[in-house]
């Protein structure tokens, strides 16, 4: 008992101080935010004309989904890079010196960092709605989706925080984690409908992590219906999309504890 | 070689920091290779050690940060494996490099780490306000700590340490890579604080630190205890001290040198362009008479005779010189 209040107060602590340290390097934050804006001007200008997605209309409506999934992604590789800096910098060492619970220093971190993913896709969304983005299912559904979202991310940092914790260097961090976001981020639903892709690849597309989730949010903004049109249900894309998120938290979240507590 | 002086003997029911045999390895190297030390309570105990010695492996098993081999380390008599958490409520480090938060303020980093060591907001305020007083940082309180300079962080990480208000200070290297006037105006607060009483293991690899601020010194090198002992004591380990006699007419100094040669077995050493001659000797001061005694008998006329204790740097050259042999 005193030790799980232990936590949730270390935890605190650690969360707090992340998130001054956001606050006070604005550049983090408007960098962060910055690309993603691009994305959605960009895709939408490049890909709209020549994109028609089952189901949509406009192919904005399509893609400010898949690009809080995608934000999801790229922005949780600075989650790495600050455990790898703190690694470095030696704090990460003060901190296993005080008698805190230990792994409240990586929830700290993930916490915080799920703060600026929020703050992230809220903009995205914002952005979207001045080009044109009109989701159809109400206020509640939005929240939904942005809240699955944010919740994927979550468990998304939390695998860059292990990859971080066994590489324990800034570059090494920053060098290794383009290899497996890409083929994520890309061989999805993210930016085009997976069912033209080739079928070597389209077994993959259609259940990895990041297209279940996508789909989800897709439903959830828009009805289930325009998962239906190209065979799929908002459903199954939720189930799927929550199964991911536990597998990637229990797996990383045990690994990065045993990681950080043994060394 | 091992050199114990047998001090710690008297004092193993008071120890605060009891490592025993450890040994760590990395590899085929043992970083640490059965090491051994006491530290009693209120006692400032200097590791002293060249670049590589494993003074910070010993630090980090002796905080809970690394896992030893084998052997046993306990601080405040709690085991630092089975009982970490007893063991990091009872220290405070300073690491190697000042791991202080350049993105908050210096009081922000206190409050900080005062929360982590479970004191409520409330305390955590006040002792971080208490501990900037005590560091001279009031001023700097609410500044970025990017802003501070080298010798303030280091004093910010040494306050970092002090809030939780541990019974034992493990400050690894504290003054590595300050310039001169900075080291000087960090002993200061350093001699404060052991003056106060608290435990400090300090390493460092300035033998004039160890001489400055600890009581006891422990010199390693090569991952083994080479000696043990105060500053006095290792400074007695090298065949005591130099006798230094200058005659008046320095034609005289063989003449010198052969009156005073039954003194020691080794033959005295002439410097000619210094004009006196060196004799090492045992005896300290009474040397002195003996010396002034023969020379007299003589007939010599000394211009000066006097008696040089050996430098903390010669010893640690002739320590770690035997350790290489």
């Amino acid at each position: 008992m005193n030790s799980l209040l232990s936590f949730f107060g270390d935890s605190l602590v650690m969360t707090r101080r992340n998130l001054l340290r956001l606050f006070r390097t604005p550049q983090v934050l408007v960098f962060s935010t910055i690309q993603p804006i691009l994305f959605v001007i960009l895709f939408d200008s490049v890909f709209g004309g020549s994109i028609t997605p089952p189901g949509f209309e406009n192919y904005i409506d399509f893609l400010v989904p898949g690009i809080m999934v995608q934000t999801a992604m790229f922005a949780s590789i600075n989650t790495g890079v600050g455990v790898a800096e703190d690694l470095e910098k030696g704090a990460i060492d003060r901190f296993r010196s005080l008698p805190m619970a230990r792994t409240a220093v990586l929830f700290g971190r993930t916490n915080a960092d799920g703060f600026r993913t929020l703050f992230v896709m809220t903009i995205v969304i914002c952005i979207g709605f001045l080009v044109g983005f009109r989701p159809t299912t109400g206020i509640l559904n939005l929240l939904t989706g942005l809240a699955l979202a944010v919740l994927f991310a979550n468990a998304i940092q939390w695998a860059f925080v292990f990859l971080a914790l066994m590489l324990r260097s800034l570059e090494a961090v920053q060098a290794a984690s383009f290899a497996p976001t890409f083929p994520l981020v890309f061989a999805a639903s993210t930016f085009a409908p997976v069912q033209n892709m080739p079928s070597w690849l389209k077994g993959f597309a259609e259940h990895q992590p990041v297209t279940v989730t996508v789909d989800s949010v897709r439903g959830l903004f828009f009805g289930s219906e325009v998962l239906e049109a190209s065979g799929g249900s908002l459903s199954s894309s939720i189930l799927m999309s929550l199964a991911w998120i536990a597998l990637i938290f229990a797996v990383f979240v045990s690994l990065s504890s045993w990681r950080f507590r043994r060394n | 070689m091992i050199v114990s002086l047998g001090w710690h003997a008297y004092m193993s029911n008071t120890n605060i920091i009891e490592v025993e045999n450890i040994v760590v390895s990395f590899g085929d190297v043992n970083v640490l290779d059965g090491v051994s030390l006491n530290v009693a309570e209120g006692e400032v105990r200097g590791l002293l050690g060249p670049n590589g010695a494993g003074k910070t492996t010993l630090v980090n098993v002796i905080a809970t940060l690394l896992k030893a081999d084998s052997g046993v380390a306990k601080v405040a008599g709690f085991d630092v494996v089975s009982h970490g958490k007893q063991v990091r409520s009872s220290i405070g480090l300073a690491g190697q490099y000042a791991a202080v938060d350049e993105l908050l303020t210096g009081r922000e980093n206190l409050e900080i780490v005062g929360s982590l060591y479970q004191l409520s907001r409330s305390e955590a305020k006040i002792r971080a306000n208490e501990t900037l007083e005590r560091l001279s940082l009031t001023e700097a309180a609410d500044r970025l700590v990017r802003t501070y300079s080298g010798g303030m962080r280091r004093r910010l990480d040494l306050g970092a340490c002090l809030v939780g208000q541990p019974k034992v200070l493990i400050l690894d290297e504290p003054t590595t890579g300050l310039d001169p006037r900075t080291r000087i105006e960090l002993w200061g607060f350093l001699q404060d604080l052991v003056d106060g009483g608290t435990t400090v293991l300090l390493t460092t690899q300035y033998l004039e630190e160890a001489d400055l601020l600890a009581d006891q010194i422990t010199v390693i090198d090569k991952g083994k205890v080479i000696a043990e002992g105060t500053a006095d004591d290792l400074k007695d380990l090298i065949g005591g001290a130099n006798l230094v006699i200058a005659p008046t007419d320095p034609t005289e100094l063989n003449n010198l040198a052969e009156a005073v040669s039954t003194l020691n077995q080794n033959d005295p050493r002439i410097d000619e362009q210094k004009g006196c001659i060196y004799l090492s000797v045992d005896g300290g001061a009474a040397s002195v008479v003996k010396a002034s005694n023969l020379i007299e008998a003589k007939g010599v006329a000394l211009s000066s005779i006097s008696l040089e204790r050996p430098t903390l740097d010669e010893v640690f050259l002739k320590l770690t010189e035997e350790v290489t042999q």
